[in-house]
C-alpha cells in the first residue's frame, strides 16, 4: 500500500480539485486528507461513505457487482468517490472548472494502489 | 419519541431522521431521562441512561489520570450494532446523548449530526427558567409527569 497522504498530495495537483479525502467505509471517519480551507472534510467523509455503502447495496440488490467510480454533479461543481478495496473510500471535491476526466483517472489509479 | 422538555422534540427528531440511529437517549450528567427514542421498556431507558452516566462519569475520570479536561465523546463497536456516547453542554447544563446504531448508519454520521443536534439543543433552549422549588408533595406528582411523559404510562 502506498503513502495515502502522497497520494492524496498527488490528487491536489490535478485542475479545479479542491481536495481529496481518504475515508475508512465502515465508520465514515478520515484516514488522511488533503483538503483546501473551506471545505468541511469531516462531514464529506461521513457522508460520502454513507452514500457509498448505499450504492454498494443498491448495485448488489441489482445483480451488479462493486460500484467503480460516483460522480455526483452539483450547480458549483462536483464530488467524486471511488472504492478503494472493501475497506476505504477516496473521495474527491472537485470545483465547476475541474478536469474531472483526468481527476477520474488518478482516483482510479490512486485507489488501486492504496487497496 | 417521548420527551419531558418540548423543546428537545424538533432537533432529535431531525437528527434521528438524518444519521439513521435507532436508538436515542438524552439526559443529565446525572442520568436523569429528558427524551428517549426507541426504546420500549421504561426499566431498559433507566438501566441505560443510569449506565451511561456511569460511563461518561468514569471516562471523564480516566480523562483527568491522562491530563485531559474532558473526553468528548466514545464509542463502542459491536458485531451489529454500535454505541455512541456524548457529553455536551447546553443552557440547563451538562447533558449526555446515548446513541445506538446499526449497518444503516456510521459513526461518522453520527457524530457529524450529533454535533448539529447539540448545536440546535443550545439555540432550542427557552432562555429564562422559571426556578421551582422542590419540595416532598410535589416531588411524586412530577416524578409521574416524567414517567407519563416518557412512556405514555
Amino acid at each position: 500500500m502506498s503513502n495515502p497522504v502522497q497520494l492524496l498530495e498527488r490528487l491536489s495537483t490535478v485542475r479545479g480539485l479542491r481536495g481529496s479525502v481518504l475515508v475508512s467505509a465502515a465508520d465514515g471517519l478520515i484516514v488522511a486528507e488533503s483538503l483546501m480551507t473551506g471545505v468541511d472534510g469531516r462531514a464529506v467523509a461521513a457522508l460520502a461513505a454513507s452514500l457509498m455503502n448505499r450504492l454498494r447495496r443498491a448495485t448488489e440488490c441489482a445483480g451488479r457487482r462493486e460500484p467503480v467510480f460516483l460522480q455526483l454533479q452539483a450547480q458549483g461543481g462536483s464530488v467524486l468517490a471511488t472504492p478503494c478495496g472493501p475497506d476505504l473510500v477516496l473521495v474527491a471535491v472537485a470545483g465547476p472548472d475541474a478536469n474531472v476526466g483526468l481527476a477520474r483517472l488518478e482516483m482510479l489509479e490512486a485507489a488501486g494502489k492504496v487497496a | 419519541m417521548r420527551t419531558v422538555e418540548p423543546w428537545v422534540t424538533e432537533p432529535l427528531e431531525r437528527f434521528l431522521a438524518e444519521s439513521s440511529a435507532r436508538l436515542a437517549l438524552l439526559m443529565t450528567s446525572a442520568g436523569q431521562v429528558v427524551a428517549q427514542h426507541g426504546f420500549t421498556r421504561s426499566v431498559d431507558v433507566m438501566t441505560a441512561a443510569a449506565l451511561g452516566a456511569a460511563i461518561m462519569a468514569s471516562t471523564g475520570e480516566i480523562a483527568k489520570l491522562v491530563g485531559e479536561s474532558n473526553f468528548l465523546s466514545l464509542a463502542h463497536q459491536g458485531a451489529k450494532q454500535h454505541v455512541f456516547l456524548s457529553a455536551f453542554e447546553t443552557p440547563r447544563g451538562r447533558w449526555i446523548g446515548l446513541v445506538v446504531f446499526d449497518a444503516e448508519s456510521t459513526v461518522g454520521l453520527v457524530q457529524l449530526f450529533f454535533e448539529r443536534l447539540v448545536k440546535e439543543l443550545a439555540a432550542a433552549a427557552p432562555k429564562q427558567v422559571p426556578e421551582q422549588q422542590v419540595l416532598p408533595e410535589n416531588f411524586e406528582r412530577e416524578l409521574n409527569a416524567s414517567l407519563r411523559a416518557l412512556f405514555g404510562r
